[in-house]
């Protein structure tokens, strides 16, 4: 049992936390999600250079082998930075598909900052069930046609390529006869509306209509790997929340030990101290459950990594909560404003509450399973 | 990065658990996994039994029965003992007055009290809290007045857990009003037979007779009695407070807790239908486990980081595992309650509260729903209140 990190896990995470510290300051955020596409190129040219963009893929996939402890210390300093950058989606969610799927040319094109991808499974009524899919794939000679509608595809605007979950078979509901298609932003039949999302990245509405495709295979089930992959981007999650909440209550210790009213700093007042003890209470224990997500990302057992993937989102959403609300009320009015940082944090952490399943949903599975204890 | 303990680590773990499971009797270990009081002479034996395997103490130094173990080590012992419902070698003898005499104590001290105090010879109890003297122990006012060859103490201890069992009691006294106030007191042994000792119980809401107010009127205490020196006993008791670490989570008493609580809810019915299997129950529970488990990774950060710590310097950081294993604590307790429903209404038929010689109605587990929920509301309180453990950690980590 040991919490340390390895000579190049050290190296990573020096690395990341210099390139967030240099170039993504507030006001330089602001610059990049002024960009036409909303995030920054040169950015993304940046995390290809570092190694970022290969960082979870093996060697032979072009990628640099690295795990969930590697991929948790670049997204930590994501969270602290607010990256608007679509790592998640190109790297961890389409990427990571792609790997499983043995697509090593279309891997290694993302390693290399060649290829933009986006994960297109949220329908309007499906919720986060990767399970509940209505839109339908047609076979159509070697290939296949997609018809349907995918919602909040994230980054999906920008994506050259698109990974979309359609039925072949069965009901909307039914865990079989789900596959995954890869498909041309720019075929036939495929209208996209891009918009700006409530923490400062973007998400696509995506309409199919018998847009040709190419079903991706994968070594198990669709389903199987889908959610495998998902618990690894929840586990990646909680690490970028634990940099948000680090920072939202970092940033509200500094403003109580300077804000001055009735004649002193108001961090003097033992009631303000309490609040942001709780919140640092609920900063390690989040801390906590993110570890525990990272170190149960790679288990065999599916059902004890998707308890414990769960576990960790519930404490992420309480903890997320509770600490943001709480850094907005310390700080009071200034918090609500758009100049301030604070509140950019709070929006990001309470987007990240509802990805992948809120807490409620997650609850639930833990309750449903084996104890975790 | 690596959640898994090593083989020698595993191995140990195993063999205290064969340990806590064999040679502790079962009916002891049943009587705290089921929440119900022990008799001194059941807590005496189960630290008798540790003690002949060298266990009571194991973090004391070596030359007096320390075993040396790394903190993995105390980790893993205390959960399982905890998790075995193995009741915990005498704090006020191990964690308390043994690693004080052994730090700051005298050679005779030690030759004549530590290895009493880990066989349970001597049943220690702690004269700290006064009436006037809570979370603000400094101000305590009972003193020590040097008259020839003795101290002599006069004054009030309050809130002397099992108090009624001890033969000895370690004190805080004033023996210097005159300075600031923590730089006058001093910390002595005291016999309990002593006299002009009166003990007299306090009856708590759970309806126990655990805690009791001593009084003191001039109670002559042979001078060599002191600990270390005289006006430093503030600097004895706040090592003493730092000496209890990773344990104070308990997270194992949770665990088994909970195990207990899965159990019950699987004999009572709602709708005719076990409890267990009722989805608001289980979400509930599950609330609590989710929050358990993430204590559990915070103390295991807390002993991984522990292994380049010197001794008596504690992680800040343990402040949490206080404030936040008490709330669990007590939450299992909450859902203990839960089960039972309209059962923990009856008073237990050997529950001193009820003041009368009556049989219990209603299954005995349910019987002490209640009052350990009543009981367990001090969790939060003794050993430096929650409100306390918030003013350290806003002090120490954050920096106000």
């Amino acid at each position: 049992m040991d919490f340390d990190l390895s000579g190049d896990q050290r190296l990573l995470k020096e690395s990341v936390d210099r390139l967030i510290a240099d170039r993504y300051g507030f006001e330089a955020r602001r610059g990049f999600m002024a960009e036409p596409e909303g995030w920054s190129r040169a950015n993304w040219a940046r995390f290809a250079e570092q190694g970022l963009l290969g960082l979870p893929f093996s060697e032979e996939a072009g990628g640099f082998g690295g795990g969930a402890v590697e991929i948790a210390l670049v997204m930590e300093a994501f969270g602290r930075g607010l990256v608007v950058e679509p790592y998640l989606s190109t790297v961890l969610l389409a990427g990571r598909l792609l790997e499983e799927a043995g697509e090593a040319a279309l891997v290694g094109r993302i390693a290399a900052g060649e290829l933009l991808a986006a994960v297109a499974h949220v329908e309007r009524h499906s919720g986060w069930n990767l399970g509940d899919v209505a839109t339908r794939a047609a076979p159509d000679g070697d290939g296949w046609r997609l018809s349907g509608t995918k919602s909040v595809v994230l980054h999906g605007d920008s994506a050259e390529q698109l990974l979309v979950t359609a039925r072949t078979a069965d009901a909307q509901r039914d865990r079989d006869g789900i596959g995954v298609f890869l498909v041309a932003a720019d075929a036939p039949g495929v209208a996209r509306r891009g918009a700006a999302t409530q923490d400062g990245q973007r998400a696509a509405e995506i309409h199919f209509a018998k847009t040709p495709a190419r079903q991706v295979a994968f070594a198990g089930d669709a389903l199987a790997t889908l959610e495998r992959v998902r618990d690894q981007v929840i586990a990646a999650l909680c690490a970028e929340a634990v940099g948000v909440m680090a920072k939202m209550h970092a940033i509200t210790v500094d403003y109580l030990k300077t804000r001055k009213q009735f004649g002193r700093a108001i961090g003097e007042f033992q009631v303000l101290q309490h609040r942001a003890v709780d919140m640092y209470v609920a900063l390690e224990q989040a801390r906590s459950m993110a570890l525990y997500a990272t170190l149960m990302a790679g288990e065999a057992d599916a059902r004890a990594r998707a308890a414990a993937i769960s576990a960790a989102k519930v404490q992420i959403g309480r903890s997320g909560r509770h600490i943001g609300q709480e850094a907005v009320q310390l700080h009071g009015g200034i918090a609500m404003t758009m100049e301030y940082k604070l509140g950019h944090y709070f929006k990001r952490m309470t987007m990240i509450e509802e990805m992948f399943g809120n807490a409620d949903e997650h609850l639930e599975r833990v309750a449903t399973a084996e104890s975790i204890l | 990065m690596d959640l898994r303990f090593t083989e020698e680590e595993i191995a140990f773990r195993d063999e205290a658990r064969r340990f806590f499971r064999e040679d502790v009797p079962e009916a002891i270990r049943r009587k705290v996994l089921e929440g119900r009081h022990l008799a001194k002479d059941e807590i005496v034996r189960s630290q008798r039994i540790l003690n002949a395997r060298g266990w009571a103490a194991p973090h004391w130094p070596r030359e007096w029965g320390g075993q040396g173990w790394t903190p993995v080590q105390t980790y893993l012992f205390q959960d399982e003992m905890q998790q075995a419902g193995v009741p915990a070698p005498l704090p006020f003898n191990v964690s308390m007055v043994g690693p004080v005499i052994a730090e700051f104590g005298s050679e005779a001290q030690k030759r004549r009290f530590l290895p009493r105090a880990a066989n349970l010879d001597d049943w220690w109890c702690q004269g700290f809290s006064e009436p006037g003297a809570g979370s603000d122990l400094a101000s305590l006012r009972t003193k020590a007045v040097l008259d020839g060859e003795h101290w002599v103490i006069d004054g009030q201890k309050t809130w002397t857990t099992l108090a009624q069992h001890a033969d000895w009691i370690f004190c805080l006294c004033r023996t210097d009003p005159s300075v600031k106030k923590q730089e006058g007191i001093s910390f002595i042994l005291v016999d309990m037979r002593t006299p002009g000792i009166t003990v007299r119980p306090i009856q708590t809401i759970d309806g126990g007779r655990e805690v009791n107010e001593v009084f003191f009127d001039n109670v002559r205490v042979p001078r060599e009695n002191l600990v270390g020196e005289v006006n430093r006993g503030w600097d004895y008791a706040k090592f003493l407070l730092g000496n209890e670490r990773t344990g104070i989570a308990r997270v194992g008493t949770s665990k088994a807790r909970l195990r207990r609580i899965r159990e019950l809810a699987g004999l009572e019915l709602r709708g005719g239908r076990p409890l267990i299997e009722d989805r608001r129950f289980r979400e509930k529970l599950a609330a609590v486990e989710i929050e358990l488990k993430a204590l559990e990774m915070t103390q295991l950060r807390v002993v991984a980081d522990e292994r380049g710590r010197a001794r008596g310097k504690p992680n800040p950081a343990s402040s949490i595992l206080k404030l936040k294993g008490s709330q669990l604590q007590q939450a299992t307790t909450e859902l203990l309650l839960d089960v039972v429903g309209p059962h923990a209404m009856p008073l237990a038929a050997q529950d001193e509260g009820a003041g009368r010689n009556e049989p219990g109605i209603g299954p005995e587990y349910a019987a002490v729903a209640a009052p350990t929920y009543f009981n367990w509301r001090k969790i939060s309180i003794y050993g430096g209140s929650n409100e306390i453990q918030r003013n350290i950690v806003a002090k120490a980590i954050l920096g106000f």
